[in-house]
């Protein structure tokens, strides 16, 4: 930042020679962390939801409000303990298309589809078979609004992979330089699934 | 060697950026990734809301005039008084000041050719029309009629479908909001031209940067409590329906989480053309680049923290009202800094009264009595008297009114020869202001005291005994109202058949000013080196374009003295 030490034109080199190695011939490719910003700007969302929760939970006499049927543990925790993983898993695919395995590639992001088509299919089965409705109380309320519109995020960040996979039929579109794709779509995973976390523990723990 | 390496980032080496050397007048109807066109179409599209929501208000001061409601319908009030402050914040001010001025800008100022993300650029725009068409469909059920807060329960229980479609209009332009603000944040952190230093920055930018990261803090939160709201209304939840647990106190929490930074989102831009606009037609370096740099900063911070002083009277306890009061008090502070550094910036300048200049000193006295009735207003103990009263109406129309309105009017006039290629006519110009600063006197001041005598605000009857004071409201309205007929006119006529702008009319220093009237596609042939600070007036810049090009080393310190060296004026 001090301009002291900073040579303009030793900037304008090195401006020019990072954008020239990103294939972009004007600018340095900022997408990452377009979507980085993005992504802070979407956890508001959240956290504004999370504190609408919580503030139901402090001012209400008892959480959850009396007659709210008891909820199972056992589905929503495997559903937890495979959205975490799959972000183990997605993790292995960017590993691979830095090492220009697209092959690699294609098989991880195809087991975290599967993961978490397999999460949302857990949720809507969890819908299903749950004993309050939407309108039930505050809780359950605060609950489908919740889940709901995290699994719209998931619904989406599988959208996001699934279209990578397609793209990756074309020879040559993700290489170890080239990979914009993936690592977004890995980003949003993460971020999605980072949610999940918190969610799980004050809808379900606390 | 430098200058090589620029020249090639012109070289034809993209396909996909292939463009015409000029865009035609239908271009500016039609999707379009170029920031310039984005701009204007943001200001185009916003003035034309601005005449809805002119004519809106002008149909309540009508309404006004007498005690009675006897010329509107009082639902039809409601409805009006709702979607002319919908319309006015969400379509006018927020859209004209960060999408039309920062897109236009933006890139300019920093020697930039597009935005970061010239698409997405381009989406964010066109989520402003269909969200103005859902608002001005919702007349066809009745128009919301809660009041721009569409506080529950109110919201809840009148006019369910145009509530429905104003959420739904409020949650578009959220989104494009977020969508603009991603772009800023990412442009301005990192696409300045190499050699501009960080203290090389144009305050504008500076101001857009906080703006920005304020509208990515807190847009989103306001989509969460609207969401809530729209289940509310359509899907039998009751998040904030008391009689069934709900809370309605937590929505205003969740509405003034955004809705007070949303202020800011609204008069942090307009700092930022001020800084622009007062240097150069005072012939003087700003005082205090770096103050007024990190003012901005500053209140985008402290801005997040002092909501609540909307919601005094909602049954606050003790310790929220102190905290909130301190907080609220302390962002005079930075506002403060910023005054005083333009005040500074005027003392001992060759001022030149065009009409940008006009409209600036015009807003500096206004902003500070908007300021000073909000110092009195964040105070608990006052606030508990006059909440809800027209005191608070004739505060915030000083600071919107008087702020950012008279900061997009002076925005316009510097920066409409640089948009258009065109001049526009002073005198013109000198009338709009002068109609202008008194109406805005008159419809505005009044209404302080109204509301010290306890007039209610959002009320189409009144007691008698404010008649007198609400007929100067109204009339002072109808000079508003007027005075945007010289303007309109000015611009479409200038911009028809207005003087040929030179480049630089105005002798300015920022790198929008180095390339032609108005820009070329991708805004310079060869990008511009930056070689002094942005406001170095009255130390032989920017009245010639050749002086000595010897020495190369930029200043860090704008407030020190620079090496002498100019822009290389590239042309």
């Amino acid at each position: 930042m001090q301009g002291s030490t900073v040579d303009p034109a030793q900037a304008a080199l090195n401006y020019h020679a990072e954008a020239v190695a990103t294939g972009h011939e004007e600018h340095p490719d900022h997408r990452i962390f377009g979507i980085i910003v993005f992504l802070a700007a979407e956890s508001m969302i959240f956290l504004g939801l999370f504190m609408a929760y919580l503030t139901f939970r402090a001012v209400y006499p008892t959480w959850p409000p009396e007659g709210t049927p008891e909820r199972e543990l056992l589905l929503p925790g495997i559903n937890t303990l495979i959205l975490i993983s799959s972000s183990f898993v997605i993790h292995q695919a960017d590993t691979a298309v830095k090492k220009d395995n697209v092959g690699g590639l294609r098989k991880w992001f195809a087991i975290t589809a599967l993961m978490g088509a397999v999460f949302l299919a857990g949720q809507l089965y969890e819908y299903h078979n749950l004993e309050f409705g939407l309108k039930t109380n505050l809780y359950a309320s605060t609950f489908y609004v919740l889940t709901g519109f995290h699994g719209l995020h998931v619904f989406f960040g599988l959208c996001l992979i699934l279209g990578v996979l397609w793209r990756s039929r074309i020879k040559g579109h993700y290489s170890s330089q080239h990979h914009f794709g993936v690592e977004a779509a890995e980003l949003y995973w993460h971020f999605v699934d980072v949610v999940w976390i918190v969610l799980f523990i004050l809808l379900y723990l606390l | 060697m430098e200058t090589q390496i620029i020249s090639n980032t012109t070289s034809p080496t993209s396909t996909a950026t292939e463009h015409p050397a000029a865009w035609k007048w239908y271009d500016y109807f039609r999707f379009n990734v170029d920031h310039k066109v984005i701009g204007i179409q943001y200001l185009v599209t916003s003035f034309v809301f601005y005449l809805i929501g002119g004519l809106m208000a002008m149909a309540l001061r009508t309404e006004l005039y007498t005690p009675d409601p006897d010329v509107l319908n009082p639902n039809l009030y409601n409805a009006f008084m709702t979607n002319h402050g919908t319309i006015m914040i969400f379509l006018w001010i927020v859209p004209a000041a960060i999408g039309g001025f920062g897109n236009y800008l933006i890139p300019l100022m920093i020697g930039a050719r597009d935005m970061a993300f010239p698409k997405l650029n381009a989406i964010a725009f066109w989520l402003n029309p269909p969200a103005g068409a859902l608002l001005l469909a919702s007349f066809l059920f009745g128009g919301s009629q809660s009041g721009w807060t569409a506080y529950p329960p109110l919201s809840l229980i009148t006019a369910n479908t145009a509530q429905t479609l104003w959420i739904l209009s409020i949650v578009l332009v959220g989104t494009s909001s977020i969508l603009g603000s991603v772009n800023f944040v990412v442009t301005i952190l990192k696409m300045k031209v190499p050699s501009m230093q960080w203290s090389q920055l144009p305050l504008f930018c500076w101001a857009i940067l906080a703006t920005s990261v304020l509208a990515l803090l807190s847009t989103p939160v306001l989509a969460a409590g609207l969401v809530l709201l729209l289940f509310d209304i359509n899907f039998g939840t009751s998040f904030f329906k008391p009689d069934a647990g709900g809370n309605v106190v937590l929505y205003q929490h969740l509405f003034w989480f955004y809705s007070h930074p949303a202020v800011y989102l609204m008069i942090l831009p307009i700092f930022g053309i001020m800084s622009e606009v007062i240097p150069p037609h005072a012939r003087k370096p700003i005082f205090g680049y770096k103050a007024i740099a990190y003012s901005s900063l500053a209140i985008c911070i402290v801005g997040l923290f002092v909501w609540v002083h909307h919601m005094f009277t909602s049954g606050t306890p003790p310790w929220m009202r102190v905290f909130f009061t301190v907080s609220t008090l302390i962002v005079a502070v930075p506002t403060g800094v910023k005054i005083f550094g333009w005040v500074a910036t005027l003392w001992g300048g060759k001022i030149r009264f065009t009409s940008a200049m006009l409209f600036a000193l015009g807003l500096l006295s206004m902003f500070v009595i908007g300021g000073l009735g909000g110092v009195t207003l964040g105070t608990a103990p006052f606030d508990l008297h006059v909440h809800d009263t027209y005191y608070v109406v004739g505060h915030f129309h000083y600071v919107l009114f008087g702020g950012s309105v008279f900061g997009i009017y002076a925005g316009i006039y510097h920066w409409f020869p640089k948009m258009t290629g065109r001049m526009m006519n002073e005198r013109l110009g000198q009338l709009h202001f002068v109609l202008t600063f008194i109406g805005t006197h008159l419809t505005f001041l009044p209404m302080h005291k109204l509301g010290l005598q306890g007039m209610p605000r959002r009320v189409a009857m009144y007691d008698p005994q404010f008649v007198n004071l609400n007929h100067l409201c109204t009339v002072g309205a109808f000079v508003l109202g007027i005075s945007v007929l010289p303007f309109f006119i000015n611009a479409v006529w200038s911009w028809i058949a207005g003087a040929k702008a030179p480049d630089n009319p105005w002798n300015a220093l920022t790198l929008e000013w180095t390339t032609s009237s108005p820009p070329p596609v991708e805004n310079w042939e060869v990008l511009p080196v930056v070689t002094h600070g942005p406001y170095d007036y009255g130390m032989g810049y920017g009245v010639s374009h050749d002086s000595n090009p010897d020495a190369n080393d930029s200043s860090d310190d704008s407030s020190a003295p620079p090496a002498s060296n100019p822009i290389l004026a590239l042309d």
